[in-house]
């Protein structure tokens, strides 16, 4: 218990780096997911193609280089100075709008093609096809994916251990390296890791609740 | 497939859509230009910053580096399915002692992040008096992780087996040994193969996580050759990262016809609902879809888990 109470200061400051890059880089990958989705079922041959290529370019990236390429490429351009947590959020938020963007592909795909078919029989124009018949009812089928997205996220932040950003999986590091810190290596990592299996356990058990309470029977 | 969504378009349609298409080339266009902008203004283009790929040498070590991470996957691979048939079966198991500490020890091992896990096996297991080498805490963390999200899509291809199936199998004389190995198992395999191989592409993909505990697979050269002469920091990123990248599409294609291939096989059209037809099937991995066809809206971390 000691590793805890005696470092409760670090562990405050992991917890919320760890939680900060999850929620901007979900907000991120969020709102860059739901342009490239868009952009994969349009109606324009060239916004498809870009969403393809950056689609399939980034999913068959590891997350390590796309941090790679963030924290110690960035630096290279000659760009204004941007802190490494910042620069790992947007790796992570870039490399998960890609998940983002396929789920609701996916989504979108799942709503039966009859729907839209009707939709366009009574005259309605692509916008209003869109939010009023499938969107509606392709959100039911995104939000339990979406939620494992989310999920996977959170597990992700874990790769910003190795750019230097102090979120939990950093954690070992610090309190090893700091002469006069109790806590060994394995109980810093057992209990980062039950923070995470406790996180991801919440994090399941809403998406399971949703799930039962938007659930379509077809 | 999204041509349900609209119809042909007409003359103000096709205006609007040639608008879109231009405003696309350029947003990219400006982004694409100005990252090379910036790369030629701090002189990433110099033969200087190339140098260090002129070496014989430095090529043997990356193929030497690529060998490392083939090697870490490979083993990763073959353990994390021996692993995931072994969940999948104990958690399918009737007797309780057996069901439920697997159920839970699959859950665990899901919810822990693969890099956590690899530095439990590579920090944490000296404090216990035994020293793993950086090779088998990578191979490790990966089983355990892979495996525990394979078994829950090999239990999800099972479970979505017609329970005449089993019932045939019973009555046929087998025993349950033989029905989960003659009659689900090989079906349920053949059915989410492309969930498989997909998960495969993962794995592939964290092996660069090694490069965080120090084993010396391709993303741990990059980051030592980036200390060469010239320092090449994005131009060993790129270098390497094209190796990754190909690696990688070439797996994903191979998930992806298999995928197709599944689709058509008339073996697969007696469980497949309605295999052609199926508004639901679409092109593209997305193993949610599999996943929500064929577990009946069990939605598990696994397609997109890792690092994902």
């Amino acid at each position: 218990m000691n590793v805890i109470f005696g470092n409760l200061d670090l562990w405050g400051e992991a917890i919320g780096n760890t939680l900060l890059v999850f929620f901007v880089g979900g907000i991120i990958a969020l709102v860059l997911g739901i342009i490239v989705g868009a952009m994969r079922v349009s109606p324009v041959p060239i916004a498809r193609a870009v969403g393809t290529v950056y689609v399939n370019l980034i999913r068959n990236t590891p997350l390590t280089l796309v941090f790679f390429f963030f924290v110690f490429g960035y630096p290279q351009l000659g760009l204004p100075d941007l802190s490494n947590t910042v620069l790992g959020i947007l790796a992570i938020g870039i490399y998960t709008a890609t998940y983002v963007a396929e789920v609701l592909r996916a989504g979108i795909s799942t709503v039966p093609v009859g729907q839209a078919e009707a939709a366009r029989a009574i005259g309605l124009p692509f916008g209003q096809v869109m939010t009023l018949v499938i969107l509606p009812q392709a959100f039911r089928t995104v939000v339990p994916p979406m939620m494992s997205v989310f999920i996977a996220l959170l597990k992700n932040t874990t790769v910003a251990a190795g750019f230097s950003i102090a979120e939990l999986a950093a954690l070992r590091a610090t309190i090893n390296d700091a002469p006069d810190r109790p806590g060994n290596p394995m109980e810093v990592l057992l209990w980062v890791a039950v923070v995470f299996v406790v996180l991801v356990m919440v994090m399941s058990t809403i998406q399971r609740h949703l799930e039962n309470k938007w659930r379509i029977v077809r | 497939m999204s041509s349900v969504l609209y119809d042909v378009p007409g003359p103000r349609a096709i205006a609007r859509n040639r608008i879109l298409a231009v405003v696309t080339v350029a947003v990219v266009a400006a982004v694409v230009g100005f990252v090379v902008y910036r790369m030629a203004a701090t002189g990433q283009f110099t033969a200087d910053k190339w140098y260090v790929f002129t070496f014989t040498n430095v090529w043997m070590s990356i193929f030497k580096a690529l060998g490392q991470t083939l090697g870490a996957f490979a083993l990763a691979a073959v353990l994390s399915l021996a692993l995931g048939f072994v969940l999948a079966i104990g958690r399918l198991s009737e007797h309780a002692w057996v069901r439920v500490p697997v159920t839970v020890l699959t859950e665990l091992f899901r919810a822990v992040p693969v890099l956590v896990f690899m530095m439990l096996l590579y920090y944490g297991l000296p404090v216990l008096g035994v020293r793993m080498d950086p090779y088998w805490a990578v191979v490790l963390g990966l089983m355990v992780y892979n495996g525990s999200v394979l078994a829950e899509a090999l239990r999800a291809g099972i479970e979505s087996l017609p329970k005449g199936q089993r019932e045939a199998g019973y009555a046929i004389g087998l025993r349950k040994s033989g029905v989960m190995a003659f009659i689900l198992l090989p079906q349920a395999i053949r059915a989410m193969l492309p969930v498989i191989v997909a998960q495969l592409v993962v794995t592939l993909k964290d092996t660069a996580l090694g490069f965080i505990i120090t084993y010396p697979e391709l993303l741990y050269y990059a980051k030592l050759l980036s200390s060469q002469q010239g320092r090449p920091i994005l131009q060993s990123a790129f270098v390497i990262g094209a190796i990754y990248i190909a690696m990688c599409l070439i797996l994903s294609g191979v998930a992806k016809w298999l995928e197709i291939r599944t689709r058509h096989s008339p073996k697969l059209k007696g469980y497949t609902p309605g295999a052609d037809d199926d508004p639901r099937v679409h092109d593209g991995t997305v193993t949610e879809v599999i996943a929500m066809q064929r577990g009946g809206g069990k939605f598990d971390a696994g397609g997109v888990g890792p690092t994902l």
